[in-house]
């Protein structure tokens, strides 16, 4: 009786062996997530042409939609740029150098882009370099407030609160 | 004459190929998240009614940051280190002893909490000139946003149990009512070069 049950155990695994995993679909799916990867990915949409080193803090919300932010960068130009451009701090908008006059129509052109609902939800992210005086800073502020975009974040690297401590 | 077959492509590489191309992607793909410290500019004002609401403010009631061109940091009158900066704040928005030269209490109706005594009139008054760095502003905005988030945390997890980030939007505004304390920037003054 038990051997008898034995040869229907070993029947059961040694005769068949291990079949073949049907490998076909294996590129299929991982093509799936090539191309959820390659469209998650959102390359960088502008080039910068200053060096921006965000400043620390632990206190940083994330940007919850990025599609209703705009971005002002401020910073020194980029080492090659500074012939042509001088070493002081400038702002960025888009691709190009501006001055300070030229935020209120930024700001107008980036509110009327959005959806007439998300236009009270605009906000202006302020990537500026940690090094920057606070005059510009403030001028790039009251600008702001001209152009009634009140909602502004400052851009941070995020910390670790434990590593902030010390 | 017998149609030449084509031969199979052979397809077992393919796998590999596409997991080469996986892992470049998953390398290089930094998913860059934003974050930043959110705030609200005041409204313009007209120059015709300028500081009229600030003047009916009590001394008390504000506390007064300072940070000069050489990153120096002076609160109300003394010449702090940014690491104490967050207790003076935590201890300006609580006042726990109901000190007389802390912002001053009014009973106040709130939902969940009842009626309690609030400092209604509290506010951080962030000044700076026009030398000062970035960097060591957003430190100091940093420190403020922490002491003012802290005691709103421990107020949730005293009376729930959650932290405060976890809250409903309700409780969260019955919160923030309670210690309201707004982060005020000044309107900018010129007072040192760069």
């Amino acid at each position: 009786m038990e051997e008898n049950k034995m040869s229907k155990f070993k029947r059961h695994t040694g005769k068949a062996g291990v079949g073949k995993i049907n490998t076909a679909s294996l590129p299929d799916i991982v093509f799936m997530l090539l191309f959820f990867f390659m469209t998650v990915t959102v390359m960088r949409e502008v080039e910068l042409k200053i060096t921006v080193r965000l400043p620390d803090a632990t206190q940083g919300k994330k940007l919850e939609k990025k599609s209703l932010a705009s971005f002002i960068y401020i910073g020194k130009p980029l080492p090659q740029l500074q012939a042509t451009f001088g070493s002081e701090p400038k702002i960025q908008l888009n691709d190009a150098f501006k001055e300070i006059d030229d935020i209120q129509d930024f700001i107008v052109q980036e509110r009327e882009s959005l959806n007439e609902s998300d236009q009270g939800k605009m906000l202006v992210s302020l990537k500026i370099d940690r090094e920057t005086r606070m005059q510009i800073v403030t001028e790039v502020k009251q600008a702001l407030r001209r152009a009634n975009a009140l909602k502004i974040m400052y851009a941070n690297m995020p910390v670790d609160k434990i590593t902030h401590m010390d | 004459m017998a149609r030449r077959e084509v031969p199979d492509i052979p397809g077992g590489s393919l796998a590999d190929i596409a997991f080469l191309l996986l892992i470049f992607f998953l390398v290089t793909t930094t998913m860059e998240t934003d974050t930043g410290l959110m705030r609200k500019l005041p409204p313009l004002q007209d120059p015709d009614q300028e500081q009229s609401d600030d003047q009916q403010i009590h001394e008390r009631n504000i506390l007064v940051v300072k940070v000069n061109k050489d990153n120096m940091l002076l609160v109300e009158g003394e010449i702090i280190q940014i690491g104490e900066l967050k207790d003076i704040a935590k201890e300006f928005i609580l006042n726990p002893n109901d000190a007389a030269d802390l912002p001053e209490k009014v009973e106040k109706n709130i939902p969940y909490f009842g009626v309690v005594r609030v400092a209604k009139q509290a506010v951080i008054s962030l000044q700076n000139d026009y030398g000062t760095t970035y960097g060591v502003y957003i430190a100091v905005q940093n420190e403020l946003l922490a002491a003012r988030d802290e005691v709103r945390n421990d107020l949730a997890m005293q009376t729930w149990g959650i932290p405060y980030d976890d809250l409903s939007e309700e409780r969260m505004a019955a919160v923030d009512e309670y210690y309201n304390a707004p982060i005020s920037e000044a309107e900018p003054k010129k007072i040192g070069g760069e």
